[in-house]
């Protein structure tokens, strides 16, 4: 499945051309982002799925602020899986984190 | 009209202010990253509209909402579209925002605030909405416009079908109008398990197990491939 490539038009949208609002938002993703990785990695490895959910559904934020609709909509259908251990486009959203983490050091 | 804003993700509380940030004489007076927080500013202070996520980790929107005495309007903000239709079973919630939040829908979110007529009532399914206890060994589901109590060690397992549910005790069968879902948030997670799509089981309850079912009762459960590695786990096996 192609992945999708992440963009500022969501919050240029709301922006408004307030370009203090837009630094603060992509600092704090850039703060939160890592360790939202991070900790979905770690907790994944020990079963504690309850955590996991955590932070997927906080990665599955982000990308609905960095325009990743498509990627929002497939990291949904994961998270509601995690329940019942399905695990459905796991893959899909593993592979958009190193984009999602490259793109916001980026715009840093 | 005052408002605040309650969502544990800090970069969510920012869209919204800066969205709100457009409409006139909506002043955003406070906002809060935890439900408890809010509730103290609650005791003290007066506000016309929350804006509250629902999906926060340790105390949910929901569980916020069955906390609040007079309740002010309330619109809820959620990345998961899956709670519209729960989430609109509370009189004072006006309307319904999933992230992330655009101008122009947060605007009809304005427009519905101010036409919207309050009523001060408790809403019917608080104790439906109650957070499942895991040393709470009874539940109670509407049946016929009542409150039927059942003695959760006792279910066997429930079976959805359709939009309705069964639930088989020791006693009693029950027909319930209610998602499969919904009921099993209200057991106990370490008795009760989704072992199809169709089926949620006692584990205390089962007599053996074979291939893909279980035996209970003089039941055979069937339990999907998915499902199965989680039914072994959860067993005390030699």
């Amino acid at each position: 499945m192609k992945l999708e490539k992440p963009n500022l038009l969501y919050l240029k949208n709301i922006s408004k051309g307030d370009a203090s609002f837009e630094n603060k938002i992509i600092d704090i993703l850039n703060e939160e982002f890592q360790e939202e990785v991070n900790n979905y990695y770690y907790y994944f490895k020990l079963k504690d799925y309850n955590k996991v959910k955590i932070y997927v559904h906080r990665i599955k934020h982000k990308m609905s602020i960095l325009g990743l609709e498509k990627s929002y909509k497939l990291t949904n259908i994961f998270e509601n899986s995690i329940r019942n251990l399905d695990f459905e486009n796991q893959e899909y959203f593993e592979n958009m984190l190193p984009i999602m983490l490259q793109f916001l050091k980026s715009i840093k | 009209m005052k408002a605040i804003i309650i969502d544990d993700e800090i970069t969510a509380r920012m869209i919204i202010k800066q969205v709100a940030s457009n409409i006139p004489n909506l002043d955003i007076i406070a906002d809060f990253s935890n439900a408890i927080q809010a509730i103290k500013y609650l005791n003290k202070n007066s506000v016309d509209v929350i804006f509250l996520d629902i999906h926060m980790p340790d105390f949910t929107g929901f569980d916020f909402i069955e906390s609040l005495k007079n309740p002010p309007k309330i619109v809820l903000t959620t990345s998961d579209g899956n709670f519209a239709l729960e989430a609109f079973e509370y009189k004072f919630v006006v309307d319904y925002l999933v992230k992330p939040v655009e101008l122009n829908r947060f605007q009809k979110a304005i427009d519905k605030i101010n036409t919207f007529v309050l009523v001060n009532e408790v809403p019917e399914r608080v104790e439906q909405k109650a957070e499942p206890k895991d040393n709470s060994k009874t539940l109670y589901v509407n049946i016929d416009r009542r409150l039927v109590k059942i003695d959760i060690p006792s279910i066997y397992f429930i079976k959805a079908k359709g939009d309705y549910i069964k639930i088989k005790t020791e006693t009693s069968n029950h027909v319930v109008h209610c998602p499969l879902k919904k009921i099993q948030e209200k057991l106990p997670n370490k008795n009760f398990l989704k072992v199809h799509r169709s089926y949620v089981i006692n584990i205390d309850k089962i007599i053996d197990i074979e291939d893909n079912s279980v035996l209970i009762k003089q039941d055979v459960i069937p339990v999907s491939r998915v499902n199965k590695n989680e039914l072994k786990r959860r067993l005390n096996l030699l």
